[in-house]
């Protein structure tokens, strides 16, 4: 069978599963957008490039499949470029095709010509040029299959226009062989002697802490986790790249470790004599200072890429396998848990002492922002997904909602790239449409990319947006008041401008305001029935609030500061 | 003029280094990917030398001399495996392998330092490559700490030029070398 290259790249996609596309056309790209016009898979058209690689990592994040994304050459190209360092960062599979110029004009500054591939060398897991159009299956192939493997990751197709308009004889690779990647072998078993070296760890531990990293739901670990902590009783911390990971109203979990993780969970890493680090990799908003972190820990590290092994913290075992066959093995290898009763006095008196707080709910003023989260989360369907931005209400919704499954927080956690919550909410939304979907997202972040709600209204994507509207970069203020004598700088943005519900109406959403907490509570309910097309609720916010507990960057954990009713009078 | 060094390294006689022996697949970029590795993660690199691989002309083999004192050897060689491109990785530690480097240099010459010069030469080992009224050039394929004395050496004559490839090694026989990574 004869094809284009066009066509053997939809074709190929189609051969991958590929459902959706999120993507954007012009140029370069243009010879492929045409077959995809007959073809049965689903194109999102963004209105901006960062926006289609935002969605299609929500569309990962919630489903656990590979997103794809798909833009033209040059420009095209470098406004997916952060959307790649993002899934970079947090190990998100993805696939980006990008258009390119001509072969024959590749090095010569053509129009809309740019070396994505050179840009991206560093923020992908890998990436292809293609040359020809025959070697169009294989490299689609090999991209699926490298995005999804191993420690996943975005990798990107470069396609020049003349090779997608060339043709080629179809075929599709049927072994992993036939992708021609000698020097790729994800596959790794976990070896017997170290997870026994691990589980006599484990036996001899007095303090030992179950620290949940986001290979643990990359590797779709949820029930063995749960089994082994259960069997085991050791305490669970869930990192933000593992929330969800293990039920928040299990009596064992501690909550989200880190600079504004719960007290329990930071102190009890901290004072532990053994961590049990699960598809984590001692971050250093994990960590804070680390010459000061966990000090009396032994550590046994489980992970995939080899590479996380003593990056960061020496291990006293590790082992290289994905987190589910790891908590098997451990699991088989453990014959007599520890007693933990100790243990769990401290961290029971630790809770008691120290739960989350802040301020009273009903503020008389402006609304309290945790209290906006928690009002969402009480009167949201089970299973709801939260999708966010970065800052102040990232943090505020990864401590206020109670995650109980996977799949249920989608977060930009180690790039912290602002503007992610709205188009990884919508791509969330793609990928499990009977889902509710709630984007906490904060006035800087909405400012970044609300214009993908135009995307999710024409395209009919319903997710509701909850703007904690403070009218200022609020995790930079925070910084600013606590750390530079309240010396605010270039952190305004005014709680009016824009007019946020003209806005939204304006995309074509519902609009709404909230500023008090009956309003509050109206506007969420209203949200909530409104099933055809996306709502925006403009929170009016307290922009004194902070977020606590805080370790102060460069601090050790020792020095975490609670809320400020919690700390000594001295 | 003696030119200016990009970044001033030091000799690997004065640092922790170790000689990895990188099986690549023969693809465009390859070696931007593994030169822009060691770039982004603060990696040194003292030498590299790039030649297709015995084995087969799809892949080529990279001789990088690393200095382990700018990031532990096992870092370098985990995030270097994790590159789709590279197939196997060997370090080869100083005491187990057998290293070359070749040296050239084209020294003024006049009657004042002719015969010295020619002992010079002579006792390196090194051999006369190029000649003319003015000036000859040297070329000594010799181990590394060899190449480094015969450097000093010839720095006491007035040089034109003076390039060394950076070192190629393989594993002492009977000392087999430890592969790190498949």
């Amino acid at each position: 069978m004869e094809l284009t290259g066009a066509q053997a790249l939809i074709k190929s996609l189609e051969m991958c599963g590929v459902e959706t596309i999120f993507g954007l056309p012009g140029g370069a790209i243009l010879p492929v957008y045409d077959p995809l016009i007959d073809s049965p898979i689903r194109h999102i058209l963004v209105r901006h490039e960062q926006g289609a690689g935002h969605m299609a990592e929500g569309y990962a994040l919630a489903t656990g499949k590979p997103g794809v994304a798909m833009v033209t050459s040059g420009p095209g190209a470098t406004n997916i470029v952060t959307p790649i360092a993002n899934a970079h960062m947090d190990s998100t599979p993805l696939v980006v095709i990008t258009g390119q110029v001509p072969t024959s004009s590749i090095g010569s500054d053509a129009f809309q010509e740019c070396d994505i591939t050179g840009i991206t060398m560093g923020i992908t897991k890998h990436n292809f040029l293609l040359q020809s159009a025959q070697d169009i299956p294989r490299v689609v192939a090999a991209a699926f299959h490298i995005a999804t493997t191993g420690r996943p990751g975005p990798v990107l197709v470069d396609i020049p226009k003349d090779v997608a308009q060339s043709t080629m004889t179809w075929w599709w690779p049927e072994t992993i062989e036939e992708l021609d990647l000698p020097g790729y072998q994800p596959t790794v078993s976990v070896n017997t002697k170290d997870a026994k070296d691990a589980a006599d760890l484990i036996a001899a531990a007095s303090r030992p802490v179950l620290y949940v990293g986001g290979g643990t739901l990359k590797s779709q670990a949820t029930v063995e986790l749960l089994a082994f902590a259960e069997r085991t009783n050791i305490p669970v911390v869930t990192t933000l790249m593992a929330r969800g990971a293990f039920p928040d109203s299990h009596v064992q979990h501690l909550g989200m470790p880190g600079m504004h993780g719960m007290y329990t969970a930071v102190m009890a890493m901290q004072r532990s004599d053994l961590l049990i680090s699960l598809g984590a990799r001692f971050d250093d908003r994990v960590t804070g200072r680390l010459d000061g972190f966990a000090p009396e820990a032994k550590i046994i590290h489980v992970d995939i890429d080899a590479a996380e092994f003593n990056k960061i913290r020496r291990a006293d075992v590790t082992l290289q396998s994905n987190v589910r066959d790891a908590i098997v093995a451990l699991d088989a290898a453990l014959v007599t848990p520890p007693d933990l009763a100790s243990w769990w006095t401290t961290l029971r008196d630790w809770q008691e002492r120290y739960p989350l707080a802040y301020d009273e709910p009903e503020n008389k003023g402006l609304l309290r922002p945790q209290a906006v989260v928690e009002a969402i989360y009480e009167r949201s369907a089970p299973g709801t997904i939260v999708a966010a931005g970065v800052g102040q209400h990232q943090m505020w919704a990864a401590q206020h909602w109670k995650y109980e499954s996977a799949g249920t927080w989608i977060n930009s956690g180690g790039a912290g790239t602002m503007g992610f919550g709205v188009p990884a909410g919508i791509g969330a939304k793609v990928g499990r449409p009977d889902a509710t979907v709630w984007v906490i997202d904060g006035d800087g972040c909405f400012q970044m990319t609300a214009q993908e709600l135009v995307t999710a209204r024409s395209e009919g994507i319903p997710i509701k947006v909850a703007i904690l509207n403070n009218a200022y970069l609020g995790m930079v203020r925070q910084w600013q008041e606590m750390f530079y004598e309240e010396r605010y700088s270039e952190v305004y943005l005014s709680p009016d401008l824009p007019d946020y519900v003209k806005w939204a109406e304006a995309m074509g959403c519902v609009g709404l305001r909230a500023t008090t907490p009956e309003e509050m509570r109206a506007a969420i309910d209203t949200a909530n029935t409104i099933n055809d097309v996306p709502v925006v609720i403009d929170f009016r916010t307290d922009s004194s609030e902070k977020v606590f507990p805080m370790v102060p960057s460069g601090a050790s954990n020792d020095g975490i500061v609670v809320h400020h009713s919690q700390r000594d009078p001295s | 003029m003696t030119p200016e060094p990009i970044e001033t390294a030091a000799s690997p006689a004065n640092i922790t280094h170790h000689i990895l022996s990188v099986l690549v697949e023969n693809k465009a970029g390859v070696l931007a990917r593994i030169a822009g590795l060691f770039a982004r993660r603060g990696f040194n690199i003292y030498s590299l030398a790039v030649a297709p691989a015995e084995i087969h002309e799809r892949f080529s083999r990279i001789t990088i001399v690393v200095d382990a004192d700018s990031a532990p050897l096992e870092q370098i060689v985990g995030q270097l495996n994790k590159l789709v491109n590279v197939v196997d990785i060997t370090d080869l530690s100083p005491t187990d392998a057998i290293e070359r480097e070749l040296l050239l240099a084209t020294i003024t010459t006049n009657v004042d330092v002719q015969t010295n010069l020619m002992e010079v030469i002579a006792r390196a080992n090194a051999a006369i490559v190029d000649v003319d009224a003015h000036a000859v050039t040297v070329a000594l394929a010799a181990t590394p700490q060899a190449c480094d004395d015969f450097e000093r050496t010839l720095a006491g004559f007035s040089q034109v030029e003076l390039h060394r490839t950076g070192r190629v090694a393989l594993p002492r026989l009977g000392r087999p070398a430890n592969p790190l990574a498949e």
